[in-house]
Parts: C-alpha cells; sequence; structure tokens
C-alpha cells in the first residue's frame, strides 16, 4: 500500500475491469443464465442438490469469463501453441490410457480426479488456427490451408474415435470456420462438398460407431424403435408440441415433472424449456441466441488484427452450432448428437469452456488497438 | 491459384472478403434460425392438439380397481366364501429387462420357492406380457417392507395389495361352491358372450380371478361386482404419482344359500371315505339342503394358482375328486325306479293298487326269462307289496303293459332325461330311454331299434336307464309336492352390500304335473312301509319319526345268469348301492338321494347314510362319523335282474360314463 500507483489501480479497479466487458454480450448472456437456471430449477425437481451446485457453476463461469476478458488478444495469442500442444498431447494419452464411461474413452484419470482433454481442444483449436493463419498473414500460400487442415483432423479424428461425436462435430466446426474466414476458396469448399458426398457410404461404414449410424436412421423414423433409440425423440417432440403457444407454465410440465424427458437437465434441457413456456418462450429464446451471435459477428468484423477477427468469428459461428445442433436435434430434425444448449443445460465445464469464449469475445471486443 | 495469392497479400480486399462472408454467415445463421422457428411453429401451434393429447395419455392412465368379490352363506349365516387381503409380490414381463436376473436378485429379499418359479413360469405362458404376474403370494410385513427399501432396484416389480377367496370350510360342499382361479382365454370369451347376451359392460380390468366350476362360476356376475377406476397421473415407469380421480368400485352381491351347513358337514362325514354323491332338498321349494360328491377337494388350492403336484394328485386320482357326481354322473337308478313306475302306472290308468300279480320267480317274455331276485317269487303281489318288497316280476308286467313310449313320457313329465336346472353348471341329462333317443344315440341301423324286451329292463331301473343323484332326488320330490315342480337351487337369495336389496330366487313353480292326491298319498305310504317292513326296515328300525324309503341297487357287472356274491368280485366292480327317502310321510320336509359307488345293495350302505341324515335333520341327532354298513337283509338283496336279455349290450358297465 506505500506505492501510491498500486493503490490508485487499486481504486480504480472495478472500473478497468468494467471497461472490458462488453454490455451487450453481457446483457444477453445474462438472460440466457438465467433463463437456464429457471429451467435446471424446473427439471431438478428430484434433486435439489443440482440448483447450488449450478449456482456455483455459474459463478466460475463468470469469473472466467471476466478473467478472461482481461486480457488483451496479443496475449491469449501467446497461449495458443502450448495450449493445442498440451490438447493433442493429452488426447493421444485418452487414447492411450483413458478411462471408458458408457462405452467410450473419454476421459483422463489424474488420480484425484477426471479431467476431459477434448474440452481442451474447444478452445485450443480456434486459438491455434488463428494464431496460424495471423503468423503467417503475409506469406499465405495454398500449402498453409493444407497444413491447417492437418491441424484440425488431428485431433478432430482423436475426438471422434474415442468416440464423442458431438464434440468433435464442435471442434471440427471451429476449426473450420477459422480456416473459411481465413479465406479458404470456395471451390476447394465445393469440391471438398463433393467429395465428402461421394465419400458418404464409406464414412457410414467404415467410420461411424454403430450407435450413431442407429441415431440418425432414428432420426428418419423415430417409430421405428419407440422405446429404444427413437423414444428420446419422440418423448422430446411430444413435450415440445403440447407446450403448445404459451407453454404449459414453469414447473407444470408434465413431461417433464413425470420424468418422461431423459437427461432433462443436460442434452434435453431444451425439450423441457420449451414446454413449459411454449412457442413464445422459444422465441425469446432464438432471438436471444441470434443477438449473441451476431454481437460476437459484429465483434469480429470490427476486430483490429486477422487473429481477433478470425477468432471472434469462429467463436460466435460455435456458438450458433451449439444452439442449432441443440435445439434442432430436441425438436427432431437433427440426429441425436451429445451437445449441450449453451448457457441453459446444467453442467460446470461446459458452462465455463463457453463463458471462457464469451470472455475471449469481450477481450477482442474492448482491446482495440491492435 | 494466382487470384488467391493475389488476394492474400491485399489487406484491404482481404478484410473486405472477410466481411462478405461474415455476413453470408450471418445470413446463414438467421436462416438456420427461422427454419428451426418453423420446425417449433409446427410442432406448438400446427400440431399442438395431437402432441397435447400425447402427452396427457402419456401423463394418465385409468387404474382399474377389483371389486371385493361376494361372500358365500349358507342358511344359517355361517360362511362358506370370503375373501382376505394379502400383499403378492408381481412382476409386469415386459418393462422388466431380464426375467432370470430379477427373479434371482428378488429372492435376495424375498423366500422365493421353486415351486413359485415353476408357478410364475406356468403363468407366464398362459398370459400377455404387459400383465402383471403374481411370482410371490401371502407376503409378510417384513418381505414386504425389505422389498420396498430396493423398490427402484426393480423396475415393473410391484407389491400389490389383494383379496384372496377363502373357503373357511374347506373342502366342505367343495362341489357346490366350486373354485375361482386365474382368468384364461376361455373365461375372457365367456365375459365377452356374457356381456353382449346380456348388454352389460362387464369390465374385468383388475380382476385376475374368475369362478371356474359350481356356484362361483354360476354367479360369476352377481358374485364379481363392477369394476372401479383412479385417474391417476403416472410417471415414465408407469407408477402412480397421484389420484386425479376416483370412482369407487361396487362390491359383488353375497349369496345367501339354501345349503345347511351343519347338515352337509354331517352328511359329508357320514360318507366318509366312501365314493358316491348324495342330494337332499326340500320337497316344498326345491330348495337343496345338502349336495355332497365324495371325495371332494378343497377350493382354497386353486385360489392363488394351484401347484403342479396339487393338481396332478387330484386329476389322477382314481376316485376323480373333481367330478361333481351329484349332477354329473348318470347311474342306472335300479329299483329306487319302482315308486316312479307306480306312479306313471297310477297316473296313466294303468293300474290300480288293488291289482295284482301272482309272482313265480319269473317272467317270460317272448323264449328269454327275466328273472326276480327272490327264488320262487313273492307270490300274490300288489303295488304296495310291488315297492315294500322290491318285486321285479311286478314291474316286468308292468312296462310291458305300459310300453316304452308311456313310460317316457310320464318320466319326462317327473324331470328325468332332461337337466333339472340347478344353478351350478355341468349338469348331465341323464339318459331317458325311448325310441326317439335310441335313434338319436347310435348311428348303425341295427342299434337304432328299439327291442319290447328292452322295454322290460327299463320297467325295474336297469337297461339304459341313468339318472344323476339329484335327478332321482328331484323326481321323487315333485311327486311329493303333488306335481308341483320347483327347481332344484342353492342359491336362496342374491344380496347387494351396498343397496342391501335382496332379491329372492326360485319362488314360484316352473310347472305343475297334473297327479291326483289320492295316487301321491299311496306312494308315500307304501315308501313309508319299505322302511317300516321293507327292504329298509333295519336301517330305520327305532326311527321316532315317519319316513318313507326305497332302496335300489345299480349293476356294474354284468353277470349273465350267475347269482350276485358280493364278496367274490372285486370292490370296483361291485355293484352301485341307491336309496331315496323322504321325511316326515305327513308333510314331507326333506328328499333325499343316496347313491353310494360299488356299495353293493342299496339297503346296506345307502339306506343307513339316510337313516343318519334324516335322524340329524329332524331330531337334531347326529351320530359322528361314518354309517355303518349294515348286513344284507335276510329275505334276499335288492332287486336284481338275473339276466340281460343277450340282446341288450351289458347297460351297467360304464352307466356312469354315459352323456
Amino acid at each position: 500500500m506505500h506505492d501510491p500507483r498500486l493503490a490508485q489501480r487499486l481504486r480504480h479497479w472495478p472500473r478497468r475491469i468494467r471497461q472490458h466487458l462488453d454490455l451487450p454480450l453481457l446483457l444477453v448472456v445474462f438472460l440466457l443464465m438465467g433463463v437456464g437456471f429457471c429451467t435446471v430449477y424446473s427439471a431438478s425437481a428430484d434433486a435439489p442438490l443440482r440448483l447450488n451446485r449450478q449456482f456455483i457453476n455459474m459463478g466460475v463461469a463468470l469469473v472466467v469469463m471476466v478473467a478472461v476478458s482481461q486480457f488483451p488478444p496479443q496475449k491469449l495469442m501467446r497461449l495458443a501453441v502450448p495450449l493445442y500442444c498440451l490438447g493433442v498431447f493429452l488426447l493421444v494419452c485418452v487414447a492411450l490410457f483413458g478411462v471408458s464411461v458408457n462405452g467410450s474413452r473419454r476421459w483422463l484419470s489424474l488420480g484425484f480426479t477426471r479431467i476431459q482433454p477434448s474440452e481442451i481442444m474447444k478452445v485450443a483449436m480456434p486459438l491455434m488456427l488463428a494464431w496460424f493463419f495471423h503468423r503467417y498473414e503475409s506469406e499465405l500460400r495454398p500449402r498453409h490451408f493444407g497444413l491447417a487442415a492437418l491441424l484440425l483432423i488431428v485431433p478432430f479424428l482423436l475426438i471422434l474415435k474415442q468416440p464423442d461425436l458431438g464434440t468433435s462435430l464442435l471442434v471440427g466446426a471451429a476449426g473450420f470456420f477459422v480456416i473459411f474466414f481465413a479465406g479458404l476458396s470456395w471451390k476447394i469448399i465445393l469440391g471438398m462438398t463433393a467429395a465428402a458426398a461421394a465419400a458418404a457410404p464409406f464414412l457410414w461404414s467404415m467410420v461411424l460407431e454403430d450407435y450413431q449410424r442407429r441415431r440418425i436412421l432414428t432420426l428418419i423414423d423415430p417409430t421405428s424403435d419407440p422405446l429404444g433409440a427413437g423414444y428420446h425423440i419422440i418423448q422430446s417432440t411430444i413435450a415440445i408440441g403440447s407446450g403448445g403457444p404459451f407453454g404449459k407454465g414453469w414447473m407444470q410440465g408434465t413431461q417433464t415433472h413425470l420424468e418422461f424427458i431423459p437427461e432433462k437437465h443436460t442434452d434435453f434441457i431444451f425439450a423441457v424449456f420449451s414446454e413449459e413456456w411454449g412457442l413464445a418462450g422459444n422465441t425469446i429464446l432464438l432471438v436471444l441466441f441470434a443477438l449473441l451471435i451476431l454481437r460476437g459477428l459484429a465483434i469480429a468484423v470490427s476486430a483490429p488484427t486477422l487473429f481477433s477477427r478470425l477468432l471472434a468469428g469462429a467463436v460466435s459461428l460455435v456458438f450458433f452450432i451449439y444452439a442449432f445442433v441443440n435445439m434442432g436435434m430436441v425438436s427432431g430434425i437433427l440426429p441425436v448428437v451429445g451437445v449441450p444448449l449453451p448457457f441453459i443445460s446444467y453442467g460446470g465445464t461446459a458452462l465455463a469452456t463457453l463463458m471462457l469464449g464469451i470472455g475471449i469475445l469481450m477481450s477482442i471486443s474492448t482491446h482495440r488497438s491492435p | 491459384m494466382n487470384g488467391m495469392n493475389h488476394d492474400f497479400h491485399r489487406p484491404d480486399l482481404e478484410l473486405q472478403r472477410f466481411r462478405r462472408r461474415v455476413r453470408l454467415m450471418a445470413a446463414c445463421v438467421l436462416l438456420a434460425l427461422t427454419a428451426l422457428f418453423a420446425r417449433l411453429f409446427h410442432l406448438q401451434v400446427t400440431q399442438e392438439e395431437y402432441y397435447a393429447t400425447r402427452a396427457e395419455s402419456n401423463r394418465i392412465s385409468l387404474v382399474p380397481i377389483a371389486p371385493t368379490r361376494g361372500n358365500i352363506e349358507d342358511r344359517n349365516g355361517i360362511v362358506l366364501a370370503r375373501n382376505h387381503s394379502a400383499f403378492t409380490l408381481e412382476i409386469t414381463p415386459s418393462k422388466t429387462m431380464n426375467l432370470d436376473q430379477t427373479i434371482a436378485e428378488l429372492s435376495e429379499f424375498v423366500t422365493i420357492e421353486a415351486k413359485d418359479i415353476k408357478r410364475f413360469r406356468r403363468f407366464l405362458e398362459e398370459s400377455r406380457n404387459f400383465e402383471s404376474i403374481p411370482l410371490r403370494t401371502r407376503l409378510t410385513d417384513a418381505e414386504v417392507a425389505r422389498f420396498t427399501a430396493r423398490r427402484y432396484r426393480f423396475p415393473g416389480v410391484e407389491v400389490k395389495a389383494r383379496l384372496f377367496r377363502q373357503y373357511p370350510q374347506g373342502a366342505l360342499a367343495a362341489h357346490a361352491l366350486g373354485y375361482i382361479s386365474r382368468i384364461n382365454d376361455d373365461d375372457l370369451k365367456w365375459i365377452e358372450a356374457e356381456a353382449e347376451k346380456t348388454e352389460r359392460r362387464l369390465v374385468y380390468k383388475g380382476t385376475s380371478l374368475i369362478g371356474k366350476t359350481g356356484l362361483e362360476k354360476r354367479y360369476e356376475f352377481d358374485l364379481h361386482g363392477t369394476t372401479g377406476h383412479e385417474q391417476v397421473e403416472v410417471d415414465h415407469q408407469g407408477r402412480a404419482v397421484r389420484v386425479l380421480a376416483r370412482s369407487a368400485p361396487v362390491p359383488g352381491s353375497d349369496l345367501a344359500l339354501t345349503l345347511d351347513v351343519p347338515l352337509q358337514k354331517m352328511a359329508e362325514v357320514t360318507f366318509g371315505q366312501r365314493r358316491g354323491s348324495l342330494v337332499a332338498l326340500d320337497p316344498r321349494n326345491g330348495a337343496i339342503l345338502a349336495l355332497v360328491s365324495s371325495p371332494a377337494f378343497d377350493p382354497n388350492l386353486f385360489v392363488d394358482g394351484i401347484r403342479f403336484e396339487d393338481w396332478d394328485a387330484l386329476n389322477n386320482n382314481p376316485d376323480r375328486p373333481m367330478l361333481n357326481r351329484a349332477i354329473y354322473s348318470a347311474y342306472p337308478p335300479g329299483s329306487t325306479f319302482k315308486p316312479l313306475m307306480a306312479m306313471a302306472a297310477l297316473a296313466e290308468g294303468k293300474r290300480t293298487p288293488e291289482q295284482t300279480i301272482a309272482d313265480p320267480g319269473y317272467f317270460f317274455f317272448g323264449n328269454h326269462r327275466f328273472m326276480d331276485d327272490k327264488i320262487g317269487g313273492h307270490g300274490i303281489v300288489d303295488m304296495r307289496k310291488s315297492i315294500v318288497a322290491s318285486c321285479n316280476t311286478y314291474y316286468y308286467h308292468l312296462a310291458n303293459d305300459m310300453g316304452i313310449e308311456s313310460i317316457a313320457r310320464f318320466m319326462a313329465s317327473l324331470g328325468l332325461g332332461t337337466p333339472t336346472g340347478i344353478d351350478i353348471p355341468g349338469e348331465s341329462a341323464g339318459v331317458l330311454p325311448s325310441p326317439e333317443w335310441k335313434q338319436k344315440r347310435f348311428r348303425k341301423p341295427e342299434q337304432q331299434k328299439w327291442f319290447p324286451g328292452e322295454t322290460i329292463s327299463v320297467g325295474i331301473g336297469q337297461g339304459y336307464n341313468a339318472y344323476t343323484t339329484l335327478q332321482m332326488a328331484h323326481a321323487l320330490a315333485n311327486i311329493l309336492n303333488h306335481g308341483q315342480v320347483f327347481r332344484p337351487h342353492l342359491v336362496a337369495a342374491i344380496r347387494n352390500p351396498e343397496t342391501r336389496e335382496v332379491r329372492q330366487l326360485e319362488t314360484q313353480p316352473v310347472r305343475v304335473i297334473p297327479l291326483d292326491p289320492k295316487h301321491v298319498e299311496f306312494i308315500k305310504r307304501a315308501m313309508e312301509g319299505v322302511n317300516r317292513e321293507g327292504t329298509a326296515a333295519r336301517a330305520f328300525r327305532g326311527a321316532t319319526y315317519s319316513s318313507g324309503g326305497k332302496t335300489g341297487t345299480a349293476q356294474v357287472f354284468s353277470l349273465r345268469g350267475q347269482r350276485y356274491a358280493a364278496g367274490r368280485i372285486r370292490e370296483r366292480l361291485r355293484d352301485h348301492s341307491w336309496f331315496i327317502a323322504f321325511a316326515p310321510v305327513e308333510e314331507p320336509r326333506i328328499v333325499l338321494a343316496v347313491m353310494v359307488e360299488n356299495g353293493g345293495f342299496g339297503a346296506v350302505s345307502a339306506a343307513p347314510i339316510a337313516r343318519q341324515i334324516l335322524d340329524f335333520h329332524l331330531e337334531g341327532k347326529g351320530k359322528e362319523g361314518p354309517a355303518p354298513e349294515i348286513d344284507a337283509p335276510e329275505d334276499g338283496p335288492d332287486a336284481i335282474p338275473a339276466a340281460i336279455p343277450a340282446a341288450l349290450p351289458a347297460p351297467a358297465e360304464d352307466a356312469h360314463a354315459r352323456p
């Protein structure tokens, strides 16, 4: 306290922190988390302890967000390579010594706790690729795109083979959006799409796991297996549809409270929300997500460096992928993929990762000078 | 490629492209979210009704509440069938992943024996998958508590409080009561047919047991009651969360029987180990006082699913305890037929009581000689003596004079050859022989012809004649009641326990046979003579009341001209012993028909049983224990035809197996 400069800094720290928070984004996130907490509350009538934990999760996630937002993008960029390398290393460890839970090898045991390295990749992947394009900005050649693709594909495949379709999809999307915004030629995009279509039968039989194939088939006709794989989709569409235009009211969802909705506080929480708040609530939710994503894209457009542009654009679109895949799956237009609904679903790790992304966006938005 | 390189090194162009692509993605995002909105609109507005209905049917389940089955009581209010509540452990196979494993795990908390599993397997084969099937019945409180604490581990397994049928008197009157057992497909068809016939809604959801025989079957739809239901909210495992609406079940009606339990008990004890049947009824109204078919079974065995060993034992027992002999087994009535023949002769004007015949000990028909059982004959015989001394020759003549058509017509009016209409199922019609009957009964033309010689055997109750014990009691009662025919019945009244409404049954005669009271009086007095000085005099020695009776013997084994010697014949081939009786003579209050299989002469084994029962009913005096067999009367056994006409098949050999 003898140093007057330090004393002054401390006196002004709330303002300093606040100036790195993007207020529109913060407002939308608070609204989404509020909706999320109410919905988890309704979905947790049978497990009240979960609410305390979610409350703590939200606090931790907010701290993460605020902390990240304080770092200028340049400092974040320095983390890109070590974080990516650590992520890949851990993913290889998972493949070699991972712990299997429910038939998929996603966890790494550290003795006292277990971590899920694929979660790190959700952040590390866009960071790494944005750093990569930023690093080679002035000498970019097509081979750099090839190299970027390699950086993307290795962790993607490692996660896909765990197997964890949901996370690999998010990691893959995050990486792809960076490459796309970096200027990947449309010819290549179209060519790859065509190649993917041609390879689809091969992917279907060689790459996809049995349960993944079944989920896709179930999407086409959920009634083919009403008590097995189709049960989730049937019950969640019943929940959504029976919510009607204005919903059954908070805590009044019969599908929810009589436990017809599986995974009701995590992946299928959207069905809980839809049942109780109806189309009106859904419209508000969709608008909130749209505002979040558009605000993120706006931050990307006005970002000063290539790194921050690419990172902000990719992170924003990953939020979109999260929300769209989850709501599409729960409402029965996409196959069942283990992706939570951002800011709404229960779960600490996912929320912390998401808020880390928000923190990145805020950091980019508030550190304008390159 | 060149253009690409060109772009990469122009930051302004690069930024433009980036912004273009961001705008494109923003448009994509909005488009995708709009598509999602369209999907939600479709689900929540266009198809709301459909999904609301689905959610509602998910949520609400109609749980049937089985009504309490009606009780059955005798005329004194002694309970013969009632219900008690017990916990059962039940499994719904469709909700259970692995049945064997579930049962194995359950057995850690609840005693499950091999026989329980065996029974469960049998039910499983018989039932549909979504029904809950009892694994263990009568759980103890400790077992209920142990299971309930671990219920979450066993989806599809439940403890249910169920009402069980209980027959507190055990095997007493089992053939009248019948038993209940699990509903099978045939029962479901029966329920459906009954519902159509009576245009009633018969809801059996929630009910697992149904009457299979006896009164339990006959009065099933009175005893069952009306199923109530609860509208309950259920969770995804089908467990009730709360009750939304309820309609209470209406308990089944109680049956008040005509049966007199003390008399029934006395009759069964009197029968002892003997095989046979007994019907005691009140001739004034057809009320059945006792109905014995011996041996019997314990209906309690069937209530929660009879064990295989028990079922096997009942079915393979050569004494056939499941057979209701009183209403199903028809035997030639032997000489008990004679009073009926005498009545027929009087009613048809074929004889007067005073007309006599001279009995030389045989009767010639064509070149065939029908024997009397008394060597040398009975001498001069009038109608009274023909009954008291049981003279065959008198009835050979009479049958010949009347002709088969006339006999059959009168016997049919007494109720023989048709079911009496008693209110328990499974009654047989017996066989009232006539030319028409024979034509229907046989296929080959040479067998269809009626031979006049066959009429002669019919006259003494042999030949094709075969009647149930019930029919004999009924026919005698019809005469004693001066032709007023009441349907024999076990249920006096049906009582609704809620409305207290009582429906009396069978209070009016169903028809009237024109009988001359003088003729009836004559028959009564002649039968009184049987008990006083005739074939049953030994059995009724010392009786303090007046009674009438008639002995009879039905042949099992054709001796073809040899004299009958009981000692030389294996027990199963011995004759069946009959006795019909009534008392008191002036105002008969009870009619009895007793049939003892392989009992030998009627006077020897059936008459003493009748004596004990009449003593008990009229004087309230009961000798405990089976009735003794008394020695055969010295004046020769009961009427036995010494020979059966060669043209006839041996008639009585499988008499009770005839339809």
